[in-house]
Parts: structure tokens; C-alpha cells; sequence
């Protein structure tokens, strides 16, 4: 469903952010983009989105990502923002979810019935008419989650979803990414989040993929994550006490 | 929270007070942008020495804060920070033109004193009408009502883009002001040493979350139209409220109201 083929990106001259990455994601699959801070992860989404364009090739469902295609690609893919206080840009929750279905030409009953469905779904009715200036973080970010939903993408994209979350919504946010059907690429370096949420890893190191492969294995390898900047997820760190 | 802070809070309970449901709230968008384009237009028409032929203008919005629920505390109230600025314009009139307009009994009121009185009457009566636009109006409303006068997309776009924008600026300034107060503690507002790089950071930081609620506005597919904002019909009754108002103010431009009742009521 996503491919990279060989890209490379850079902000500044002389500064590779990217350096020859290539990777797939298989329809359905679950993919954790893993590395230190710095290492490219949320550069790869905005390539991928075509916020900025690289060198090489990137591929969503064989459709290349350019210039033209971008209002088909972009359809397809929901991208949950680091920041949700820049994803939500509508007074109340309802008119952010609207916004998309809207746009992509739906009528009014139909995208209230879309934003409804999701809202049940996530156990977010409360949400619904409240202003995004006036709800709590946690609620912030599940209600961002809620407005990509009711795009019905067919590949969601997340940056960080956990980062500034307590236990407890962290765990919401969990529970409700593992319950997606769709393909998802989630950025982070919550390992025991993408532990959780991803089958598999991709282990993104000063510009470079520097290790793939099953989740399970990934998380486990010490050495690699230590040497990668990152420590073993804290449910596999076996506790020494 | 601190004086950032609360300006921020109130730039986003303007959304909810447009949100709200009045007679004025269910008027179309476009109905109101115009008749409010007329009501300043006129406004501003009057000759500078033409208080008495002004003050009855007055009217309009106190009619309209009547209608819809909108309290004038909180117009004067958010409004504060710029009304100062408008008022400021005529302050200096007394002093060039002081030509004797008026006789009071012993009181003479000079014409610098009388275009001061216009002047800041006539900017107050202008900020009075585009909060009760705003107010009474949600912004992505007004947008596509601008579309349907065929405004250019790429200033209806960036009036909703200021609009959006504002906010996420003050909201830095918000985060940047206390950052700094924490650390300079007993501290009066920000040191002028301090300005040039606490201004430029400002612009690059909101610039940056600008930049992000733009895309995230992309991605989920906007193209300058604004399928999303309430369309409703232009009714009858719109028709009416704008060529109601518009008339009238016309004929309080043009008719002597003061000295009409002045007249009758010496006669
Ligand atoms: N807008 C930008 N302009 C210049 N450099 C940037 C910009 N955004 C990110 N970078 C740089 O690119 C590198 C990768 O950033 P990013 O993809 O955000 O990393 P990650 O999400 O993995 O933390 C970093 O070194 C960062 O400093
Ligand atoms: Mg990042």
C-alpha cells in the first residue's frame, strides 16, 4: 500500500535529513517507524503526505506521489498531527470532523452521520459540540484521532500519538489505535506503545533505515536499540528488582 | 493566567458568541456583511463638523446589541486595546482648528474640539459594527458568503487564514511571555533588550504552526471553497433587513433628523 523507493530529502543543502530509504507496507499491516529524535520519522510523513518533495519515488497504493496526484493520495491517507492544537482549526469537535467529509463533497446528513459513527465508536459523544479551546489534552488528541476517522481513509498516519499523554489517556489512545483495521504507520519512541499497536518495526537512524523486521524481534535486540539512541521497551526490560 | 492568555481565551469566544441564535444570527452572512459595509461606508461620510447628524447612527447598533443578546460590556470590554488607538485620531484637532463653531452661553466650542468629537464617534460607531458583524456571524459563514459576492479566493483565504491565525500567534505569545516572566521574575512586562529576539522568535514560531494548521487543512481537503460553512438560502426577509438599513442610514445621512424634531417641536 506505501512504498519508498530509494528517497532521499533534504531541508538545507549540504544537510541530508533522508539518506536512500526504501521500505513497503503491506495493506492491513501495522508499522512502527522508530528512532531518536531528529532521525527523520515525521519527515518521512510529510514526504509521504507531499508536504515537501524529495529525490526517488514514493508510492501509495502504485500511485506516485506528485504534484497531480496529490488530492487522490491525500484522500487516502489520515495523518494525526504531533500537535493536535494544530490539527484542530474549527471552533467545535463536530464542525472539525465535518470539514473533510464536506469537502470531499458529501452532504450535510451524510458527513453528520459519518462524525456520529466515529464518535460512537470512540466512546466520544460528550465530545461532540465542545470547543476545542475548552477540552483537556487526552480529549484534544482522541478528538483529532476522531476528525482523521471520519475521512474514512484507507492507511492512517501517526506522529507521536502518545507523546504528551498521561497513563491514562495514553492508554485510550492504545486501545483505540489497535482496534484500526485500516494499514497504519505510527511514528514514536513510546517502544512499548508501538510494541502494543505495530507487527512491525522500522528502525529509522540518522537518515538511514537502520533495521526491519518483526516487532517482537526489533524491541528485543538491546544492542541495536542502545546503540540507536533508544532504551528496550520498559515491558520486556525485565525488572531487576 | 496571564494578560496573553485571556486575550487568546476571548479571540476564541468570539466563535461562540457567533455561534449563538438570534433573529441577527439567522440573517445571511452576506445580508450582514453588506448592510454593515453600507452602515461604515456611511458613517464615515459625515462631514467632520456633522456631530449632530451623526449621533443618530448610534442607533443601528444599539438595536442591533439588543436583538441579538450581545452585551455592550463585552463589545467595549474586547474591544478595549484598539478603541484607545481609534479614539487617538481627532485628539489633536482642537488645537489647529480652533475657529469658534458654537455658543454655548459663555462656552465656545471651537471646530478642532467638534471634528475631535466626530472623528472618534465616527471610529467607535465602525468598531461597534464590525464586532456585531463578528459576533453575530461565524467566520467560515462570512467566508463563503465573500465567495458568493465573488471576492478572489486568495483574499477570502487569507482573511480566514488572519483570522485562524491570530489566535495561534497570540497562544505563543502567551507560552513565550510567561516563559520569560518565570525566568525574570519581579519583572514588568518584557525588557527592551529582549525585544528584537523575542519578536523574531514569535514570528518563527507562529509562522511554523501556521504552516502546520495550513497542511492540516490540505490533508483533509480544502481547496479555498468552503463546502463546509452553512449555506443557506438568501430569503426574502435578507433582502429586506439590507435595503431596510441601507435606507435608513441614507436618509439619516442626508435628512436633518436633529433639526427636523427641532423645527416641529419649536413650531
Ligand atoms: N522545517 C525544517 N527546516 C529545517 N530542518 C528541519 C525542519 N524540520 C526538521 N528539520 C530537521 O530534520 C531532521 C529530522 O527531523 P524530523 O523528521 O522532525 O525528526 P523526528 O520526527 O524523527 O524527530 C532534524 O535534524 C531536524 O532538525
Ligand atoms: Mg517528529
Amino acid at each position: 500500500m506505501i512504498e519508498f523507493q530509494h528517497v532521499s530529502f533534504a531541508y538545507e543543502k549540504d544537510r541530508p535529513v533522508l539518506k536512500d530509504v526504501s521500505f513497503r507496507i503491506e495493506k492491513g499491516e501495522a508499522v512502527g517507524l522508530i528512532g531518536a529524535n531528529g532521525a527523520g520519522k515525521s519527515t518521512v510523513m510529510k514526504l509521504l503526505l507531499g508536504l515537501a518533495e524529495g529525490e526517488g519515488r514514493i508510492l501509495v497504493d502504485g500511485t506516485e506521489v506528485r504534484r497531480d496526484t496529490l488530492p487522490e493520495i491525500r484522500r487516502k491517507l489520515g495523518f494525526v498531527l504531533q500537535n493536535s492544537d494544530n490539527q484542530m482549526f474549527m471552533p467545535t469537535v463536530y464542525e472539525d470532523m465535518v470539514f473533510a467529509p464536506l469537502n470531499y463533497g458529501l452532504s450535510r446528513e451524510e458527513a453528520d452521520a459519518r462524525a456520529d459513527a466515529v464518535l460512537k465508536r470512540l466512546h466520544l459523544e460528550d465530545l461532540k459540540n465542545r470547543y476545542n479551546h475548552k477540552i483537556s489534552g487526552g480529549e484534544k488528541r482522541m478528538a483529532a484521532i476522531a476528525t482523521v476517522l471520519a475521512m474514512e481513509p484507507e492507511a492512517v498516519l501517526m506522529d507521536e500519538p502518545t507523546s504528551a499523554l498521561d497513563p491514562y489517556n495514553r492508554r485510550i489512545v492504545i486501545n483505540t489505535v489497535r482496534e484500526l483495521e485500516m494499514t497504519k504507520l505510527i511514528t514514536s519512541h513510546d517502544l512499548d506503545m508501538i510494541l502494543d499497536t505495530c507487527g512491525r518495526v522500522i528502525l529509522l537512524s540518522e537518515g538511514r533505515v537502520a533495521a526491519e523486521g518483526p516487532a517482537g524481534e526489533i524491541l528485543r535486540d538491546r544492542t541495536l536499540l542502545e546503540s540507536n539512541r533508544m532504551e528496550l521497551p520498559l515491558s520486556l526490560a525485565g525488572r531487576p528488582y | 493566567m496571564n494578560k496573553m492568555q485571556r486575550a487568546m481565551h476571548e479571540l476564541s469566544e468570539m466563535d461562540e458568541l457567533a455561534a449563538g441564535s438570534s433573529p441577527v444570527h439567522a440573517l445571511h452572512p452576506a445580508a450582514k456583511l453588506i448592510t454593515t459595509v453600507v452602515y461604515i461606508l456611511v458613517t464615515l461620510s459625515f462631514d467632520k463638523y456633522d456631530l449632530g447628524g451623526l449621533v443618530p447612527m448610534v442607533l443601528w447598533p444599539v438595536m442591533l446589541f439588543q436583538i441579538s443578546g450581545t452585551s455592550v460590556k463585552t463589545c467595549f470590554y474586547k474591544l478595549r486595546i484598539v478603541l484607545p488607538l481609534v479614539m487617538a485620531v481627532g485628539l489633536f484637532n482642537p488645537f489647529f482648528d480652533k475657529t469658534v463653531l458654537l455658543q454655548l452661553g459663555s462656552l465656545s466650542v471651537s471646530g478642532g474640539v467638534v471634528s475631535m468629537l466626530t472623528l472618534m464617534l465616527k471610529g467607535v460607531f465602525c468598531l461597534m459594527a464590525s464586532f456585531l458583524l463578528m459576533a453575530t456571524t461565524p467566520i467560515d459563514s462570512l467566508c463563503a458568503a465573500l465567495r458568493k459576492l465573488r471576492v478572489p479566493k486568495l483574499i477570502v483565504t487569507l482573511l480566514l487564514l488572519t483570522y485562524r491565525y491570530v489566535g495561534v500567534m497570540t497562544e505563543e505569545l502567551a507560552v513565550m511571555t510567561e516563559a520569560y516572566s518565570l525566568r525574570a521574575p519581579g519583572q514588568k512586562g518584557i525588557h527592551i533588550s529582549a525585544w528584537g529576539s523575542f519578536l523574531g522568535q514569535l514570528l518563527l514560531r507562529s509562522m511554523d504552526r501556521a504552516q502546520e494548521l495550513y497542511s492540516s487543512m490540505l490533508l483533509r481537503g480544502y481547496r479555498q471553497e468552503f463546502y463546509y460553512a452553512d449555506h443557506r438560502a438568501f430569503r426574502r426577509g435578507d433582502a429586506l433587513y439590507m435595503l431596510a438599513c441601507s435606507s435608513v442610514f441614507l436618509l439619516l445621512r442626508n435628512v436633518r433628523i436633529a433639526e427636523l424634531l427641532g423645527s416641529t417641536i419649536v413650531r
